[in-house]
């Protein structure tokens, strides 16, 4: 693989302990603040250097613990794309990106510095400085100037967290389109799920310095191994779980039995669904044994303008208590016609929805 | 009565002269010191703080004292120069060690707050995008620092212009060489020439008053400037 990283830095509440590899398809590092994402981008860019450990770009040791190797930032052609873009402010945009062209002739500066502007769709902006740009165009600029040093690998870190919701789909795809023609290894830092999941074609969940899963995209979030990875990739229900036989299992804190299709493997101690899975019934004659549908109480809603999350206990309702069961969410649409149905409402936890996961 | 100032017109130019070398070698020395700080941390450092900022704290006849004792025939830098013929002590170079020392402090503390100021994501920046660490001071930190890098050298000169105190230790008062205007103001009032005195007096009033007005016309034209090529291009 073109990049190779496994390093451990001893930071002040845990010591960042990760290896992967990246090659041409995108990574996204997932994980919640103070996990320990930017660090890991800083160590690999040049910017602080790990306690022990190796990082390699195309065979080349940009660290090295053991031989006391460490490359300096400036040599390691490595591109970064800093959170609040960095762009220097007393320099004009096209100044910003000759910045990296150091040591060619201006005209090449001024050729190249150009087809760069147009590859991110900000020629007309060359002669402003940083403060005249909205929060799109800094970014837009700040992709140009790290490509101008055509760098062999690319790290962002958290780069749409600073943008209105209207511009962020605009600079995914930007990102997209980066990403596409760049071929190179690229790890994008953040802490949306729904970023990680559209930017990257693989995934590394990391939690207090370790890494907590890795691999290709869908097979995280479709099985997440642990109780921590699936929380941090969004979902929102689990239950403590007992084997009963090859195919089922009790689901302690819901108080039901639940027909899984996962084959149980070692001892599977959480069950968990997302809750866009637990699906509605009409009646409960539409289900059929083997369905895990189970009679349910409304606890409460929560609305968002499309989307509607409601609080369920399964089984049986329980008078003056706000404790719930699952989380479900359900297009708006659909919650106003079945709101003013009597209870019990009946819920299915379907077999392909549930997975099982390690503490 | 005699003409104004006496006709001797010296002790500006010499005052003028001194301050002018002294900024330059204490705005190089300054923000080298400040740039290098930067960059060291530890215990050790709160002593290297200690003795850059020895002058500013001592009365300015110990600071002259001391390099009277450093400069002087038997001091080891005195004795240094001594051997190639070169007397400091008294001489007009004298005056210019005796201002720098003094305003050393000042360039310092402010050109080290204003390097601190800079945001080091900026700094970061210029690194993955390949410059040098002379690059990223030149073209990204002194920029980024400037007004506070140019106020410290505005104090500098102020402090070089009435430096009096550590430059009649080390340099004495000899007309027409080493006797800038707080000197020759000292010396008129001793020996009663008041009229002398308040001539000169003014003239310092003048030359600060000048230098605040040059630099309160220079800001609003900076910050014109600025503005102006926020819109002009929009």
């Amino acid at each position: 693989m073109p990049l190779e990283v496994q390093i451990a830095k001893r930071l002040r509440d845990f010591t960042l302990d990760v290896s992967f590899t990246a090659g041409s398809a995108p990574l996204s590092i997932l994980g919640p603040s103070g996990a320990g994402k930017s660090m890991l981008l800083r160590c690999v860019a040049g910017l602080e250097n790990p306690d022990q450990g190796r990082i390699t770009l195309n065979g080349r040791a940009l660290f090295d613990g053991h031989s006391k190797i460490a490359i300096p930032a400036r040599e390691r052609r490595v591109g970064m794309l800093f959170q609040h873009y960095a762009l220097l402010p007393h320099r004009t945009v096209a100044e910003n990106i000759a910045f990296g062209l150091d040591g060619i002739s201006t005209d090449e500066k001024i050729r190249r510095s150009a087809a760069l502007m147009d590859r991110v769709h900000i020629s007309d902006l060359a002669n402003r400085y940083p403060r005249e740009l909205s929060g799109g165009e800094q970014q837009r600029a700040a992709i140009a100037r790290a490509l101008a040093t055509e760098p062999e690998a690319l790290l962002l870190d958290e780069p749409l967290s600073a943008l209105d919701t209207h511009l962020r789909s605009q600079m995914e795809a930007q990102l997209q389109e980066t990403f596409a023609e760049f071929k190179r290894p690229v790890l994008l830092v953040t802490h949306n799920i729904e970023e990680a999941y559209r930017l990257g074609d693989r995934l590394l969940v990391l939690s207090r310095g370790r890494v907590a899963a890795y691999g290709d995209k869908e097979q995280v979030f479709r099985h997440p191994p642990t109780v921590e990875v699936a929380r941090l990739t969004g979902c929102k229900n689990f239950s403590r779980a007992k084997t009963i036989s090859p195919d089922a299992i009790e689901a302690i804190d819901w108080g039901c039995r639940l027909t899984v299709t996962q084959p149980i493997a070692g001892t599977p101690v959480h069950v968990g669904i997302r809750a866009h899975h637990v699906d509605f019934l009409e009646a409960e004659s539409q289900a059929s044994p083997n369905d895990n549908v189970f009679p349910c109480w409304l606890v409460r809603s929560s609305e968002t303008p499309f989307r509607t999350t409601l609080f369920l206990r399964l089984n049986q309702p329980l008078e003056n208590s706000s404790d719930y069961h699952l989380q479900a969410e359900v297009f708006k649409e659909k919650w106003l016609h079945f709101r003013d149905r009597p209870f019990p409402w009946h819920v299915r936890l379907s077999p392909q929805s549930l997975f099982l996961m390690q503490e | 009565m005699n003409s104004f100032l006496q006709n001797d017109w010296s002790p500006l130019w010499i005052s003028l002269a001194t301050s002018v070398a002294a900024t330059f070698f204490t705005f190089v020395a300054g923000l080298a010191a400040a740039a290098w700080r930067e960059r060291h941390h530890g215990a050790a450092m709160a002593l290297v703080d200690g003795f850059f900022l020895l002058p500013l704290v001592l009365p300015p006849t110990v600071v002259g004292f001391f390099l009277l004792l450093l400069f002087g025939r038997n001091g080891p830098v005195g004795k240094l120069l001594f051997r190639f013929g070169e007397t400091v002590v008294f001489s007009w170079p004298a005056t210019v060690i005796a201002a720098t020392v003094v305003a050393f402090p000042l360039m310092y503390i402010t050109a080290r707050a204003a390097l601190e100021q800079v945001d080091p994501h900026f700094l970061q920046a210029a690194r993955t995008l390949g410059a040098s660490e002379w690059r990223v001071f030149r073209e990204v930190a002194l920029p980024l620092a400037w007004p506070g890098v140019l106020a410290g050298t505005i104090l500098s000169f102020a402090r070089a212009l009435g430096e009096f105190g550590a430059t009649l230790m080390l340099a004495g008062n000899i007309p027409g060489k080493t006797a800038t205007i707080p000197i020759v103001i000292y010396f008129a009032v001793e020996s009663d020439d008041l009229q002398l005195a308040i001539e000169w007096c003014l003239v310092d009033v003048t030359i600060s008053l000048a230098l605040l007005g040059g630099l309160y016309y220079w800001t609003r034209s900076q910050a014109a400037r600025t503005s102006s090529s926020r819109w002009a291009r929009s």
